[in-house]
């Protein structure tokens, strides 16, 4: 693939340049250097060059495949092994070896893969086309032009063709002629991108004496639509993407809320423990990612997959010991189990902190999520955040089918509303609270699987998070999974739909005092239990 | 007998003779001298701060091993104030008046800084502080081994704003709430509006340490970027750049259309954050793991010996970055200073420290001058995929620094040295 996407390469910078001279060793001398600005002239040599080679080495130079060797000589990598960027003859695997890679600063870098995208708008794949239409798109040079208006002539492709076009406009809106203008007004309006607003502003104002000014009112008309239009897009798109981002910060707060949601909503146990279950959860995730590396480094990808049942397993035992061995002595003494709760606590920060060290570990994600779908330019829906947000309503519609679905929920249920009465049936209500805050552990330690793949994993990850889920819990109505899913989404919107407004800062402020105020208001929450057992 | 085996006697007794003659001319106080260390171990500042211990236990070692100070040890006190900035003044307490340390290496950020001020001030304590910071201080009891503004954040700007660095016309200042990059951002602002730059185009956001959703800042520097040619100042601080880096890479922003540039993101950092999508970002330091010297070549060995013998996490890839060489140059003056002044008291060795030299890892001597601060060379470098950084502009040599910056109204005519040590002005001079 490479190779062909070099040939055309090749074909797409001669056909630009024909009869330009043959690189030569001086010409790219400085790139071994460090003097930037010498760079940057023999990268414009490089670009401007029609020799095949310069094309090589400009791919080689985007890819980090470049080198300098033993006296500047320039050297270029590639599968086959080191060969001379000038004479094409291999070099020796010492001198490959001891070459120093040469260095790109932003400013280069964009220049060569302008340069390579320019070239490639030859290339006979379509997608490669697009591709290289886009990147010219995005950042636009002028000194491309004649390549880009070579290639919209004879481009077949219709969406390749409506990108060739949009590059020619952004040239033509400064065409003497108001026809040539009005036309490519309409053309940059199309594209749908905002940030090509700025282009067409000064077309919308009317000609000042001596200003930069649009003399013809159509072109005006067509630029001021032309704006508004884009205006409208970006506001669109704005909204859109305040909107996924509260739905995803909902999402995290509900993955980390929902644990407690059953540990301290359905079982009324004050858990202060409930961030190191996410904490543990995070470790597990991070423990089998380690596992993975070393014994399955090919299916390192797939790494999220083995950490769910295994950060869910970790948790629930964890939750497990410390109902049989500490909590059930403390059944129907809150303040007592708050303070131990905050005591284990701490023991589980302290023990973790021991055994992996005080520092984050790293959780890296897999490439199939990172990056990120652009439904617009203002509108990046980031691959992790969408498989959170779906991991999250798996979580729910796992605890929704456990407690209602299964014989365990039906007795859980059972407990919570009237214990005596569940007991006096048969029901081991000992058995059932043991099992029930396991369950709720292991959610959260899923909650911490998550929580992982976003945000940093150490000792105190759950510190972070504890306090956020108590809101959850507490804003949603205590005792119902439907009222802590609400509480959760709501948080999470409002703390997004305030933070343009006011900042971060104020923001985490604000949403605290209307939980104040909405508490004050409504003690039982949004979602209030009701009948007798409200009272229990 | 051969001849070199007689060799080989001759220089061992010359070897011993010489080993054993600082005992016998100091023999009178062989009793070790004990410094603290005062840096976070736990808590969102631990993923910058506790290489800071593990150097700075190297560099004592290293001392050790080579005889000591004046052929006394030196016995390293650590404790862990945990991100906790009350607990720093607390633990500073302790340190001086419990432990009755010679001198304290420590604190990252500005606000444990101001909090231990008055504790070492109180009890004419000496601090060695090794991070970059927002100036505005000089005091007396502090030995500043890190940039001040002027030696990091303005050079910084203005490559940002040079043709070479992308020539950018919006700046985007980005910071963790508190007294560091608030102090920072106002010194930034002023620079800017005399650079030209318009209120309009410098958009200034806060979020509170350890915050982890960064997706509406991101978007908003989409939006700010829309303007114009866009850079953005990042002085966040802690554990919080992991979650801002991930969300720049997933969100696609990349270094060529909007570069970041960052004050409190150096090698140790960017272990936790996947690097790839980064590539091209920038960093603000005085010194970085890549620069190639042999005083570093020799400096990045001895911390991976270190790291590996101690067991420290990671060891098997173990970085250096700049408050480590801080700390590391600072711990050196510190020892030349005691040898100088022949004592470890504060106030003898406060006199002592003015003018000291050290041959640093960053391949420059760095001086100590009168104003308690290091003159010290200004890099920037780009990340690299691997997680290093590739210097792309520097000073030609160490910068003198300014404590009291001239872009904060009120500044001037500020004293320019630490009363009583007038001798290193005029040598700085």
């Amino acid at each position: 693939m490479r190779t062909r996407a070099l040939e055309w390469l090749l074909g797409g910078l001669l056909c630009w340049h024909a009869g330009a001279a043959a690189l030569t060793a001086q010409d790219i001398q400085p790139l071994a250097g460090d003097d930037y600005a010498a760079k940057e002239e023999a990268v414009g040599r490089l670009v401007a060059d029609a020799d095949p080679r310069a094309a090589v080495l400009l791919q080689a130079l985007a890819d980090g495949d470049a080198a300098a060797g033993e006296a500047g000589r320039i050297i270029v990598g590639s599968r086959d092994g080191s060969v001379d960027a000038v004479t094409g003859e291999p070099v020796g695997e010492r001198e490959a070896a001891a070459a120093e890679p040469i260095m790109l600063n932003n400013r280069l870098r964009g220049l060569v893969e302008r340069g390579l995208a320019a070239a490639r708008l030859s290339a006979p794949d379509p997608v490669m086309r697009r591709a290289a239409a886009d990147a010219l798109l995005a950042n636009p040079d002028a000194r491309f032009q004649p390549l880009v208006e070579r290639a919209r002539a004879r481009e077949a492709d219709a969406e390749i063709k409506s990108r060739l076009d949009a590059l020619w406009a952004m040239a033509a809106l400064r065409d003497p002629d108001p026809e040539v203008r009005l036309a490519a007004v309409g053309l940059v309006a199309a594209r749908r991108q905002p940030e090509l607003r700025d282009l067409l502003r000064p077309l919308a104002e009317p000609a000042a004496a001596g200003g930069q000014g649009e003399p013809d009112p159509r072109v005006r008309a067509a630029a001021r639509a032309g704006i508004a239009s884009l205006d409208r897009l970006q506001w669109w798109g704005d909204l859109a993407a305040t909107l996924f981002s509260g739905l995803s910060l909902g999402s995290v707060l509900l993955l980390a809320a929902l644990g407690l949601a059953i540990t301290y909503g359905l079982i009324g146990v004050i858990n202060m423990a409930h961030g190191e279950f996410l904490m543990l959860g995070a470790y597990a995730t991070y423990v089998v990612q380690q596992a993975v590396q070393r014994h399955a480094p090919a299916l390192f990808d797939w790494y999220p997959l083995l950490s769910v049942p295994a950060s869910f397993a970790v948790a629930a035992l964890a939750g497990l010991a410390l109902e049989r061995l500490v909590l059930r002595h403390l059944y129907g003494r809150p303040l007592e189990t708050l303070l131990t709760t905050f005591g284990v606590s701490l023991l589980m920060i302290q023990a973790v902190r021991m055994t992996f060290g005080a520092q984050n570990v790293q959780v890296s994600n897999p490439d199939w999520m990172t990056g990120g779908i652009a439904l617009l330019p203002n509108l990046v829906l980031p691959y992790n955040r969408l498989i959170i947000l779906a991991f999250s309503l798996a979580v729910v519609a796992l605890a929704w089918a456990v407690l209602n679905r299964t014989r365990l929920g039906l007795f859980v249920r059972a407990v919570t509303q009237n214990r005596d009465m569940a007991a006096c049936v048969g029901v081991r209500t000992g058995k059932v609270d043991s099992y029930a805050f396991a369950f709720g552990a292991g959610i959260a330690g899923l909650g911490g699987c998550a929580l992982a793949q976003i945000g940093n994993v150490g000792p105190d990850l759950g510190q972070g998070y504890i306090i956020d889920s108590f809101m959850a819990v507490v804003l949603g109505g205590v005792g119902q999974l439907a009222g802590t899913i609400v509480g959760a989404l709501g948080l999470g919107m409002a703390s997004k739909l305030i933070e343009p407004f006011w900042g971060a800062v104020l923001a985490k402020i604000a949403v605290l005092v209307l939980i104040v105020l909405f508490i004050q208001k409504r003690p039982q929450g949004m979602f209030a239990l009701k009948g007798r057992s409200a009272e229990a | 007998m051969h001849r070199r085996e007689v060799l080989k006697l001759g220089s061992l007794a010359g070897a011993m003779s010489l080993a054993g003659m600082p005992t016998l001319s100091w023999a009178q106080d062989r009793s070790p001298i004990k410094v603290g260390i005062l840096h976070s171990l736990s808590g969102t500042m631990a993923i910058s701060e506790t290489s800071l211990k593990d150097v700075a236990l190297m560099a004592i070692d290293e001392i050790n091993r080579g005889g000591g100070v004046m052929g006394r040890k030196i016995a390293p006190v650590v404790v862990d104030p945990a991100s906790n900035w009350p607990l720093f003044a607390e633990r500073a307490r302790q340190l001086l008046t419990q432990d009755k340390v010679a001198a304290v290496f420590g604190c990252w950020t500005s606000v444990s800084r101001k909090s231990v001020l008055p504790v070492f001030e109180e009890l004419n304590g000496l601090l060695f502080y090794p991070v970059q910071y927002e100036g505005e201080e000089m005091s007396r009891n502090v030995f500043y081994t890190g940039a001040a503004p002027n030696q990091q954040a303005i050079p910084a700007v203005e490559y940002l704003l040079s043709q070479e660095g992308g020539g950018a016309r919006r700046i985007f200042l980005l910071g963790t709430d508190y007294v560091y990059p608030r102090t920072t951002n106002r010194i930034l602002r002023a620079f800017l509006i005399g650079k030209g730059i318009k209120e309009t185009d410098i958009e200034e956001v806060y979020t509170p340490f350890g915050h982890s959703d960064y997706q509406t800042i991101v978007a908003n520097i989409k939006r700010f970027a829309q303007g114009g040619k866009t850079a953005v100042v990042s002085t966040i601080n802690g554990d919080s750049n992991v979650p801002f880096y991930k969300e720049l890479g997933n969100q696609g922003l990349k270094a060529a259309d909007v570069p970041v540039v960052a004050f409190s993101v150096g090698e140790e950092e960017l272990r936790g954050i996947d690097t790839k999508p980064l590539v091209g970002h920038l960093a603000a330091w005085n010194y970085f793991m890549s620069v190639r010297n042999p005083t570093n070549d020799k400096f990045k060995k001895q911390w991976a010996d270190w790291a590996r013998s101690q067991k420290l996490p990671g060891a098997d890839k173990a970085v250096t970055n700049d408050p480590m060489e801080a700390t590391y140059v600072g711990l050196h003056m510190w020892k030349q200073a005691v040898e100088k002044a022949r004592s470890a008291d504060v106030d003898k060795v406060r006199a002592a420290m003015i003018g000291q030299k050290f041959d640093a890892p960053c391949g420059f001597t760095l001086t100590m001058d009168g104003n308690h601060h290091l003159h010290k060379p200004v890099m920037i470098g780009e990340v690299r995929a691997d997680g290093q950084f590739n210097v792309v502009w520097r000073t030609k040599g160490p910068v003198r620094a300014q404590p009291w910056s001239p872009f904060i109204e009120g500044n001037k005519g500020k004293p320019d040295v630490v009363a009583g040590s007038g001798r290193g002005s005029a040598r700085a001079a």
